[in-house]
């Protein structure tokens, strides 16, 4: 995720970036670095007071905090849900930092008075928080630990109307808005994790674009980990009024280390009528070393409605990360003629599991959906893929599209599809393919034969495979996802 | 160029090679020909170097060098190229893509720098010309849902492509029709030069008819038993294999 370099427009250009490829398949995890920055924490563990703590820090109105704690109260009777694919150790709530801040000499009025080592952070990963550096028009929210840091061209946006900042100074500064959107399409107690979400959300992205406009620039948020034992939960809420059109973008890293941390976000997206918003991911966690030790428990929930007529949601992910990952980016197809997709390459590797798909809700007339989902799996991985598609009585002339296809790699490691189909609509069209193949030692030899090594085949034949869902990313974000896949598939062949 | 000395060679526990002797000089064309399960595939499998096969004895020069010795990229590199009698096929990879990654890699092995895309596109529309292939095929994934005639053409355009000293055509002839095996023949010939060599590997004469050999060579059993001309090619094919069966077993 470098956007500040110009990329060469063409996507199937694969080869151009081979050499980038080469460089980097021997690398580890190279965003494992830990910034040396003074932090303002809570102690740790979570009770009331840690809500009221994280509430005071941010100097909340009551309503806020009065929701906050209906949330928590809710959290304490829920228990954690264990029907997915997935395995791992005991999680310790109370052994978590609920609230840890960089501080910041002053509070920053403008973005030339955040902190050298902050900006020197951010630098590092590759996103320049110096607006004359940019040149791809990217607008970036910079989320560390549980603080927004700086946002850049809130000023050009704000021209258009458009609202982009952190959710905490959307709460100040637009508490209509928040109230009215918040949790309408997450509720509180939707899901253990959205529950403890909602309690303890520190910060976020905050994006509402006005009736009729076509937002002029992709907005993105890098969320970065870096203090040790806490937990990232941010909370994004993106409002695409009547005929607006937003692409947003989100990465994320985090520092290599032997112990687990918890990642739990909700994302909300609501579109009103003729609206549109595209959602892409490119989730790039720390996920654990070769022996499965440590990585990011990354327990997420994403859920968009199209509310009127029209509108259209698309979320497109690249999971390369996580330890865990349980997330199931969904969209309720509540106007008539609403359109939701779901594009998603989930890569795991070594001891990664993986439990992701999406639920497409088909209310409305003429709702259509499609789900095109690439697992590639090695190493000692498991990769499942969930996804339910609900058609509803009223929705006539629904149709979904789903695709499920996995790639091995090896022979140690799983691909699972989990797929749910509930159509209570006879006018329902609704069709699923799935295939599972592997990288074959013929295909492997064929490109040896050509010269090309074995880990450039490998690269290409998973590009290759992917190709179909790297083609919905924003152009600044293709090439780099592409040369992730290659990194996170690292030696497993050959 | 290549001088093959009591080659030994077996996949799993079976031994199908037993001591193949071969010489080729640039500029010849030879042709191995012979029964199926004579070990033809199979010697041109181990020349490109494909990891199932274990050499258990000889040795094979390759200009100078010791093949066995080199991964089957770096004998690309070296200038050997194999047409495959099943070319394999990746979905979402175009051809071109592909066979710009295989020259620029080749290029980078041989210490040259790489061809930017508009040098790329030159030789490419060069040699298109000369193998008589259209650029829709090249749009498409790679092998994916080509017509057997097609597949082979790919194979002779990606050869002239990466000008090989030694190219090895293994029963390129195989499921194709006269036509289609007169194009790929003729791709073939105008690539032929006093500087490459050109390994045929078929079990019909009839590709013959189009690229004459300078030697032809009978391989039976995991050995030659058999050398000559082009006559030589002729000849089984009137007689068919069974006179060349009967002939070693007279000797043994």
């Amino acid at each position: 995720m470098k956007p500040e370099e110009v990329y060469q427009p063409e996507i199937q250009e694969v080869d151009d970036s081979m050499s980038a490829i080469h460089d980097t398949v021997n690398s580890e995890y190279k965003y494992g670095f830990v910034s040396d920055l003074e932090a303002d924490e809570a102690p740790k563990g979570l009770d009331e007071s840690t809500v009221r703590f994280i509430s005071a820090k941010k100097n909340e109105p009551g309503w806020m905090l009065e929701w906050r704690l209906k949330a928590f109260r809710q959290w304490q009777k829920m228990e954690e849900p264990h029907w997915a694919n997935l395995h791992y150790p005991k999680i310790n709530y109370q052994d978590i930092i609920y609230y840890s801040a960089p501080k910041q000499k002053v509070n920053p009025k403008s973005l030339d008075e955040i902190d050298p080592e902050l900006r020197r952070t951010f630098e590092k990963l590759g996103i320049s928080l110096d607006e004359q550096k940019r040149l791809s028009g990217v607008a970036v929210d910079a989320v560390i630990d549980s603080v927004s840091i700086a946002t850049t061209f809130k000023e050009q946006l704000a021209e258009k109307g458009i609202i982009f900042c952190s959710i905490s100074e959307a709460i100040q500064n637009h508490p209509d808005l928040v109230r009215e959107y918040l949790s309408s399409v997450v509720p509180v107690t939707d899901n253990y994790f959205a529950a403890l979400n909602s309690a303890v959300f520190s910060d976020g992205s905050f994006v509402y674009i006005p009736k009729g406009v076509r937002c002029p620039m992709e907005l993105s948020t890098y969320f970065r980990i870096n203090a040790e034992n806490t937990g990232q939960f941010e909370r994004t809420l993106i409002i695409a009024d009547e005929g607006a059109y937003v692409s947003y973008l989100e990465g994320c890293t985090a520092p290599m280390r032997d112990e687990n941390q918890l990642h739990a976000a909700v994302v909300e997206l609501v579109a009103l009528d003729n609206a549109e918003i595209k959602y892409s991911t490119v989730q790039n966690w720390y996920p654990g070393d070769k022996e499965g030790n440590g990585g990011i428990y990354n327990f997420v929930t994403k859920r968009g409605i199209c509310r009127g007529y029209k509108s259209k949601i698309s979320w497109t992910q690249v999971e390369t990360g996580s330890a865990i990952t349980w997330k199931y980016p969904s969209v309720i197809l509540k106007g008539d003629h609403s359109i939701g997709e779901f594009y998603s390459v989930a890569v795991t590797n070594n001891y990664q599991q993986a439990d992701t798909g999406t639920k497409m809700q088909h209310l409305g007339k003429n709702t259509r959906s499609r789900i095109v989902s690439k697992g590639i799996s090695a190493g000692f991985s498991q990769n499942s893929y969930r996804g339910l598609v609900h058609v509803g009585k009223n929705a006539n002339g629904a149709r979904n599209f789903s695709q499920c296809d996995s790639l091995l790699l090896g022979d140690k490691c799983g691909a699972h599809t989990f797929p749910y189909i509930e159509v209570k609509n006879n006018t329902a069209v609704v069709e699923h393919e799935a295939t599972t193949s592997k990288i074959g030692e013929d295909q492997i030899f064929y490109c040896n034969q050509r010269g090309i090594d074995t880990e450039t085949a490998v690269a290409l034949i998973i590009n290759g495979f992917a190709k179909e869902v790297m083609n919905q990313l924003p152009m600044e974000f293709a090439v780099e996802a592409q040369k992730l896949l290659a990194i996170s598939l690292e030696g497993s062949v050959g | 160029m290549l001088s093959i000395k009591n080659l030994q060679a077996r996949i799993e526990e079976k031994q199908i090679l037993k001591g193949i002797n071969l010489d080729i000089k640039a500029g010849e064309v030879h042709a191995i020909m012979g029964p199926n399960g004579s070990g033809k595939s199979t010697l041109a499998s181990v020349l490109a170097g494909r990891p199932e096969y274990e050499v258990t004895d000889g040795s094979v020069e390759f200009l100078g060098k010791d093949l066995l010795e080199l991964s089957p990229e770096e004998r690309a590199g070296e200038g050997i190229f194999l047409a495959f009698q099943y070319p394999v096929e990746i979905p979402g990879l175009t051809t071109t893509n592909f066979i710009k990654t295989a020259v620029n890699e080749v290029r980078k092995y041989r210490g040259q720098e790489p061809y930017d895309a508009v040098q790329f596109l030159k030789l490419m529309r060069e040699k298109m010309a000369m193998v008589e292939i259209n650029q829709s095929l090249l749009s498409r994934s790679l092998n994916e849902g080509f017509s057997g005639g097609e597949k082979k053409r790919n194979e002779i355009f990606q050869m002239a492509m990466l000008e090989p000293k030694l190219a090895i055509l293994d029963e390129t002839d195989s499921g194709l029709d006269i036509d289609a095996i007169r194009i790929v023949a003729n791709g073939v010939n105008k690539l032929r030069s006093k500087d490459n060599a050109v390994l045929v590997v078929t079990h019909y004469q009839r590709l013959l008819d189009y690229i004459v050999p300078d030697f032809v060579h009978v391989l039976y059993n995991g050995r030659i038993v058999k050398s000559g001309t082009k006559e030589l090619a002729l000849e089984l094919e009137e007689r068919g294999y069974d006179f060349i069966k009967n002939e070693v077993g007279q000797e043994a």
